[in-house]
């Protein structure tokens, strides 16, 4: 079907977006492409060391250059007072102690931490003459010894990084019984363990991060735009924490954004260093990163080392969990990190599974490497990796079938409460698991391993059935587990007096295609046609607040807080109508974009409601205020929990030890689906990331603290011939807890695959010795080990 | 400074430019035709394909005055007025985009690969002729789907409705 937007389009088609034909035809708006009057170029000289005193910094002759009209350090922003950059999720570790978090200037003063640590800022006409001047800056450095990798810098005698974390420690965590552990360990008829790592990744969102800062001297006020997923959090922290300016002299725009994966979500040293530069030099300073700046520029995701046990009784039930993980946080806390590991990961580790005790104890350590954030799943593709492996390696270690172990293990009633707080509401995880098993023809495997055998391949096959909490986040609970926020969403819905609408919103769209979605919501419920619905999203001064978008919340939250609004839009019109038509309220019935008058043939249309509640003519502004226009604040009263199995295949070249994947099939619950096309898409791109870390992705840092792999090429970004084409369906079971139904879908697919994919080649490679990423090389090695089959 | 003139969507222009200054550059900052992006500072990423003398080119790798001269074409030319190409509205129809950002490449890359292969496209050939062009965003299955559309509604002539198959 193709539905176009000039008629009314509801929730469930899969209507073409409405944001396309700018992005088709060039006219996306994205902050690189915004140009202000005189604006100026800031460029960074970054960190060549990952850990080092920083002796003399000598900027004279950078500053006499052609152009340059500000060479900025951190002594200059110090003086400037202001404050560091935060984390805002306090995590207390087990004897009580808040995490050490340790101080964060946007431009340090004395000491690096990590290569690329932006030291120097150079402010020049154009983007040529600042990266020369940058050039021309000697900065003196005495080097100190350097650890990156987690496990390390806990041992004693590490070099410490932050003189408030001995050992390197931030904080020593954990969640669930461990005395109800131990004793169902001491039951087990088996136990299955695992040593897992999983890989640090780089987002790479396509778009790099920018700032464009404009400070005007006559209101003593800012605009930023900036490259975000939530301008209003980061209106907040640049505001409350940092003390750029007060909230209200604050404007921040993220215009059109390329993508965000949740590394723009974080307010980051670059925009800071942006705005004090702006008012310094009075011009609007711009800051584009480029792509090799922005392997050390934005925060990384994962890099877990994990070692996870699961127990079983004789008949294949599972008993008990037992985890323990060390999370690299790298060398400052970032925005959200301290929740990543902890509140985003521990509480997922029950999988789909009734697991009846679970403990899980989480180190999160300071290393000399770039920050680690939320990253598309943010924990629980930590949480899946864990918990699916231990299932599909206790199976084979069984000898049952990896579906049958996981299906007797199944929630099967609903709600169900976890041991590590997550009340699951509802789901019907065999249904998603027959589906996909269908889809991917799990019977026909043992023919096509064969086939593959007849060329001399390896073929494996592997499950992964997720769970994921989204909808973050009921406000009350994250506050009493240390979040900084409150995690609700806003939404205003301005009906003009034409009977068209806008919407303002605080989520934010980076591609997930809410001028669309929360159109089609809108013009299903008015019963008015797409066209004459406009969201507005991204700009602090139209939307008076928002949390952003990130964790699958837009379409749980945000769009429950649109209901929420039309609701009481809905309730003023039917008031307007009752005058209009002259009838009691109670009588006024809403239907199709036409008010009636319940037993008559009296009708009016939204539109005629909308003009009369802006003329005013039959009503008495004693009795009804004029204006047609209500906002709403909506808070989630529990997470939401999409799940669903994914079924990866993929055969390997013993040869040269290259993994393809040969077939790949998801099937998702998402609850409703508001548009099966958007939705397919997200599980598709979220895919791709799964595959891409299981395969390919991967930041390397050699002992050092250099990063090897910064650049595409390095790094192994994956391409369109890395994929095959993927098989995506859907199951519903409506979400009970918001007024829509829906549970999110934008990080299933990196989530569920990292898991299946590692699950096909352990399958393939008969081992389960084959660490994440299995590259071409990890593979090959892991082919050495094994005498050879005698098949040739 | 060296002064460039070139046709660009149809117009010429002229500029004074740096001799380092790259084509993508003065298509984006001194023409202000913003449509073609940079994704990366290494060749890799092809968000800034363009065609010049109707070859596709990263025109983050060569110098605006290596351009001087020819016929460059960009994003922003290749709809006729408000009608999409079909190769657009292939992507529109096929959902090949969602953040954007590397949709203009990818679109210029498309109308390249069917310069050179035709209009019947299968998955791999697609899949290989798309090695220069990076996607974060939609797992490459709706861009490939989209090229497929788009080339045979490019031979049809009929773009709406070959596109949306
Ligand atoms: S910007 Fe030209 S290839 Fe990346
Ligand atoms: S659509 Fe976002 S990078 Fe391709």
């Amino acid at each position: 079907m193709n539905a176009t937007g000039g008629s009314v389009t509801g929730i469930g088609a899969p209507v073409r977006r409405k944001e396309d034909f700018r992005f088709v035809t060039g006219n996306g708006r994205y902050t690189a492409d915004i140009g202000r009057p005189g604006q100026v170029h800031l460029h960074f000289l970054r960190s060549t060391h990952a850990h080092a005193r920083i002796v003399r910094i000598q900027a004279g002759h950078a500053s006499r250059m052609p152009g340059v009209l500000a060479v900025i350090t951190g002594a200059d922003l110090a003086g400037d007072k202001l404050g560091p950059l935060v984390c805002g999720w306090m995590i207390h570790s087990t004897d009580g102690t808040p995490m050490k978090m340790a101080p964060h200037p946007a431009l340090p003063a004395d000491t690096v931490r990590y290569v690329g640590e932006p030291v120097v800022a150079v402010i020049a006409e154009t983007p040529e003459q600042a990266r020369d001047a940058a050039e021309a800056v000697v900065i003196d450095y005495e080097e100190l010894p350097a650890v990156v990798d987690p496990a390390a810098a806990q041992r004693e005698g590490a070099p410490q990084i932050h003189e408030v974390a001995p050992r390197n420690t931030i904080f020593h965590w954990q969640l669930g019984d461990a005395a109800a552990v131990d004793s169902a360990f001491a039951r087990a008829a088996s136990v299955t363990s695992l040593d897992i790592v999983n890989n640090r990744l780089v987002p790479n969102a396509i778009e790099p991060r920018g700032a464009l800062a404009e400070f005007d001297p006559g209101s003593d006020s800012y605009t930023l735009w900036n490259t975000s997923q939530n301008p209003h959090v980061a209106r907040l922290v640049l505001s409350a924490f940092v003390g750029v300016a007060p909230e209200h002299r604050l404007r921040v725009v993220a215009p059109d954004v390329g993508g965000g994966f949740g590394s723009k979500i974080f307010i980051y040293a670059e925009e800071v260093v942006a705005l004090a530069a702006a008012r310094r030099v009075r011009r609007p300073v711009r800051w584009i990163c480029d792509r090799s700046e922005a392997f050390v520029a934005d925060a990384h995701g994962r890099d877990h080392v994990t070692n996870a046990q699961l127990a079983f009784d004789r008949d294949g039930k599972i008993l008990g969990l037992r985890v323990k993980t060390i999370a690299n946080l790298g060398a400052y806390m970032s925005t959200f990190s301290s929740s990543v590991p902890t509140y985003l990961y521990a509480t997922l580790l029950s999988g789909q599974y009734a697991i009846p005790a679970i403990h899980c104890s989480v180190d999160a350590v300071y290393t000399n490497t770039v920050p680690v954030d939320a990253y598309r799943g943010a924990g629980r593709p930590e949480a899946t990796y864990v918990i699916e492996r231990l299932m599909e390696v206790s199976a084979r270690r069984l000898g049952v079938d990896p579906a049958e172990l996981r299906r007797k293990n199944f929630v099967q009633k609903f709600p169900h409460q976890t041991p590590v707080i997550m009340s699951y509401d509802c789901g019907d995880y065999a249904a998603s698991l027959d589906k996909a098993l269908a889809l991917a023809d799990w019977a026909g495997f043992a023919a096509r391993k064969r086939e593959s055998e007849t060329r001399g391949k390896l073929r494996g096959i592997g499950l992964s059935a997720y769970i994921e909490a989204c909808g973050i986040a009921p406000s009350q609970a994250v506050g009493s587990l240390g979040a900084g926020v409150g995690l609700w969403e806003s939404a205003e819905v301005r009906v003009n007096p034409t009977g068209s609408v806008e919407v303002l919103t605080g989520s934010h769209s980076h591609g997930q295609g809410h001028e669309t979605t929360f159109a089609q919501l809108v013009s299903g419920r008015l019963g008015i046609p797409l066209d004459a619905v406009s969201i507005v999203h991204g700009d602090t001064d139209k939307v008076q607040f928002g949390m952003g978008t990130y964790g699958s919340r837009s379409g749980a939250v945000g769009m429950s807080a649109i209901v929420k609004a039309l609701d009481k839009v809905e309730a003023k019109a039917k008031k307007v109508a009752a005058h209009l038509l002259e009838a009691a309220e109670t009588d006024i019935v809403f239907e199709n974009g036409t008010f009636t008058v319940a037993g008559t043939d009296k009708a009016a249309t939204f539109g005629e409601v909308a003009l009369n509640a802006y003329l005013a003519h039959k009503f008495a502004g004693a009795d009804l205020e004029p204006g047609l226009k209500e906002g709403a604040f909506y808070d989630p009263v529990n997470f939401t929990f999409p799940a669903g199995t994914h079924v990866c295949e993929v055969e390997i070249d013993p040869d040269t030890g290259r993994v393809a994947v040969a077939r790949f099939t998801a099937v998702d619950d998402f609850g409703v689906v508001i548009n099966p096309m958007i939705v397919e898409g997200q599980v598709h791109g979220g895919i791709a990331q799964g595959i891409g870390q299981a395969l390919m992705e991967q930041a390397v840092y050699d002992e050092g603290g250099q990063l090897v792999t910064g650049s595409y090429n390095d790094y192994v970004m994956p391409r369109a011939m890395d994929f095959p084409p993927l098989v995506v369906d859907t199951t519903v079971t409506p979400c009970p807890s918001n007024p829509l139904g829906m549970k999110g879908c934008g990080e299933a697919g990196a989530i569920a695959a990292p898991a299946a994919v590692m699950n096909a080649v352990t399958d393939a490679l008969g081992t389960e010795d084959v660490p994440m990423p299995a590259n071409q090389l990890a593979v090959w090695r892991v082919l050495q080990r094994q005498p050879r089959q005698a098949a040739e | 400074m060296p002064a460039v003139s070139m046709t660009v969507n149809g117009k010429p222009v002229r500029g004074d430019v740096e001799s380092r200054t790259l084509l993508v550059q003065f298509l984006r900052e001194t023409l202000r035709l913003t449509g073609t992006h940079v994704g990366c500072d290494t060749s890799q990423c092809g968000a800034c394909v363009v065609h010049v003398d109707g070859v596709a080119v990263k025109s983050c790798s060569m110098l605006a005055v290596q351009a001087d001269g020819a016929e460059v074409l960009t994003i922003e030319g290749v709809a006729t007025g408000d009608t999409l190409h079909p190769m657009q509205e292939a992507f529109r129809q096929n959902h090949g985009l969602q953040c954007g950002y590397c949709t203009p490449g990818m679109i210029m890359t498309a109308l390249d690969i069917v310069r050179r292969k035709g209009h019947e496209l299968d998955d791999h050939t697609i899949r290989e002729e798309l090695e220069g062009n990076l996607c974060r965003c939609t797992g490459y299955h709706n861009i490939v789907k989209s090229i497929a559309a788009g080339a045979r509604a490019m031979a049809s002539g009929d773009p709406a409705r070959q596109a949306a198959e």
